[in-house]
C-alpha cells in the first residue's frame, strides 16, 4: 500500500467487476453494503442482458419512455444529449438496438462515488473494468496515480496520471474485442489501440472515451477543442499522441 | 471461461521496475509526486519462467483474518509471464494483483507540465508499487483472465 489504511471492497456487477478503494477518513462496512447495492440496482434497470429490465421492455416495446423510471428519463436524455454534441459517435444505438451501457457504467462509477463522498469518504477512489474516478488524495499530500495500459503489450503502464481529485476513462479494443462501434458505419472503430480521457467527472468523461475512440483519426482534433480535458491515445501504428 | 475482468486496485504485489522517471516542476496543486521513494533503479521481475517470484506484499490494515491470499496459475502469454493473485474473504475478492508480469523495456519520455491531473509521459510496469489503479483494458488480457479464473476456482468463488 502506498499510502494510509486503505479499505476495499470488489463487486461484480454489469459484467464486469468494480472495486472501491476508501481512504482515510474510512467509511463502516454498511457504506460499502449500500455501494455495492446501488451497482446492482442500476444493473437491474438497466442491464440489456436481462429480459425483464425496464430498458429491455423500453426496446422491445412493452414499456413507453413515459412509464419508465426517472433514472431511466434521465439517462437516456443523456444519451441524446451527448449523441448531439459528439456529432453522433456516441450512440445509445450504435449496434442498432437500444443500449445505454456507454453512459451508464461510468454514470454507475459515479454515483457510488458521490455515495461513498456523502458518507464521509473524502478521499476514495471507484474503479469500475478500468475506468476510475478519484476524489481527494490518496494520502495526506500524496496525489492518485492511476496507471494506463498499454494495449501494446500486456501488463505494461503506457503512462500514469497523477493529481488530486480527477476522473480517468479509457477506451479500447482489447477489453471484449473490438467492441466500440462507429455509429455511422456500425463497424468497429479503426485507428486507435486505446483512447484515455482525464477530467473532473468520470460520466462525461467515459462517454467522450468511447466517442474519441469511435472517431479513430479524427479523435486527436476533437479532443484538443473540448475544455477541462486532457488526452492520451494509443495508435494503431503504435504510437502514441497526447492532449494537455 | 467465466468472463471476469478485474479491476487492478492498489497494492501490488513487488517486482517493480521503475526503469524511468523524470520528475517535473511544474506538478501543482501543492501534491508533489514522491519521487524520491522511487527507486532509481529497481530489480525487475521474471521475464522467463513461470515460477512464483519470493517478494511479497506487506500485510493490509484492515484485512480480517479469515481473507485467504491465493495465487493463479502462471499463465504464459506472448509478452510473458502473467499471474495473479487475490485476496479472498468469503466469498468477495477483497484485493486482486500482479504476482508476475512481464518485465518493460526503459523507455523514457518528457512530462508536460499542467493544472490538474497530469499525464506522466513515463514508463513503468504495471506492478509498480506506485500506483494506485489501472485505467484500461490489457491488464483484462486472456493471460490475465486465465489466472485470475485459477485463482478464483481455488478460492471456490463463482
Amino acid at each position: 500500500m502506498r499510502a494510509g489504511a486503505s479499505t476495499r471492497r470488489v463487486v461484480h456487477c454489469m459484467g464486469t467487476v468494480f472495486s472501491f478503494d476508501v481512504r482515510a477518513p474510512g467509511v463502516n462496512d454498511a457504506v460499502l453494503d449500500d455501494a455495492a447495492w446501488l451497482l446492482h440496482e442500476i444493473d437491474e434497470t438497466f442491464s440489456t442482458y436481462r429480459e425483464g429490465s425496464e430498458i429491455s421492455r423500453l426496446g422491445r416495446g412493452e414499456l413507453r419512455l413515459a412509464d419508465c423510471s426517472p433514472d431511466v428519463r434521465l439517462v437516456l436524455d443523456e444519451c441524446e444529449r451527448y449523441r448531439r454534441i459528439t456529432g453522433g459517435y456516441f450512440s445509445a444505438d450504435a449496434g442498432g438496438s437500444l443500449d445505454p451501457s456507454g453512459y451508464v457504467k461510468g454514470w454507475a462509477i459515479e454515483r457510488v462515488s458521490n455515495l461513498l463522498t456523502d458518507a464521509g469518504a473524502t478521499s476514495h477512489s471507484v474503479n469500475g473494468g478500468g475506468d476510475v474516478q478519484c476524489v481527494g488524495d490518496a494520502g495526506v499530500g500524496t496525489p492518485w496515480r492511476i496507471g494506463i495500459a498499454d494495449p501494446r503489450a500486456a501488463g505494461k503502464i503506457a503512462t500514469v496520471v497523477a493529481g488530486t481529485g480527477f476522473a480517468v476513462a479509457t477506451s479500447g479494443v482489447e477489453q471484449r474485442g473490438a467492441h466500440i462501434l462507429d455509429p455511422h458505419t456500425g463497424q468497429p472503430a479503426r485507428g486507435l489501440l486505446s483512447l484515455t480521457i482525464v477530467g473532473a467527472h468520470l460520466t462525461e468523461a467515459d462517454v467522450y472515451a468511447t466517442a474519441g475512440f469511435a472517431m479513430g483519426r479524427q479523435a486527436r482534433e476533437w479532443v484538443q477543442s473540448l475544455t477541462g480535458y486532457q488526452a492520451f491515445a494509443v495508435t494503431e501504428d503504435g504510437g502514441t499522441w497526447s492532449v494537455n | 471461461m467465466k468472463r471476469i475482468l478485474l479491476a487492478l486496485v492498489g497494492t501490488v504485489a513487488g517486482l517493480a521496475a521503475l526503469l524511468s522517471f523524470k520528475t517535473h516542476s511544474g506538478l501543482t496543486g501543492g501534491a508533489a509526486l514522491p519521487a524520491a521513494s522511487l527507486p532509481s533503479s529497481a530489480p525487475s521481475s521474471t521475464s522467463g519462467g513461470a515460477s512464483a517470484p519470493s517478494s511479497s506484499a506487506p500485510p493490509k490494515p484492515g484485512q480480517s483474518s479469515a481473507a485467504k491470499t491465493i495465487a493463479g496459475q502462471a499463465i504464459q502469454t506472448r509478452y510473458g509471464v502473467v499471474q495473479v493473485q487475490i485476496v479472498v474473504s468469503g466469498q468477495k475478492i477483497q484485493n486482486a494483483s500482479f504476482l508476475q508480469l512481464t518485465a518493460d523495456d526503459p523507455r523514457s519520455a518528457e512530462i508536460n507540465s499542467q493544472a490538474g491531473p497530469i499525464l506522466l509521459q513515463q514508463t513503468l510496469s504495471a506492478q509498480s508499487s506506485q500506483i494506485d489503479g489501472v485505467s484500461g483494458a490489457t491488464y483484462t488480457s486472456d493471460g490475465y483472465l486465465q489466472s485470475l479464473q485459477s485463482a478464483l476456482d481455488q478460492a471456490g468463488i463463482k
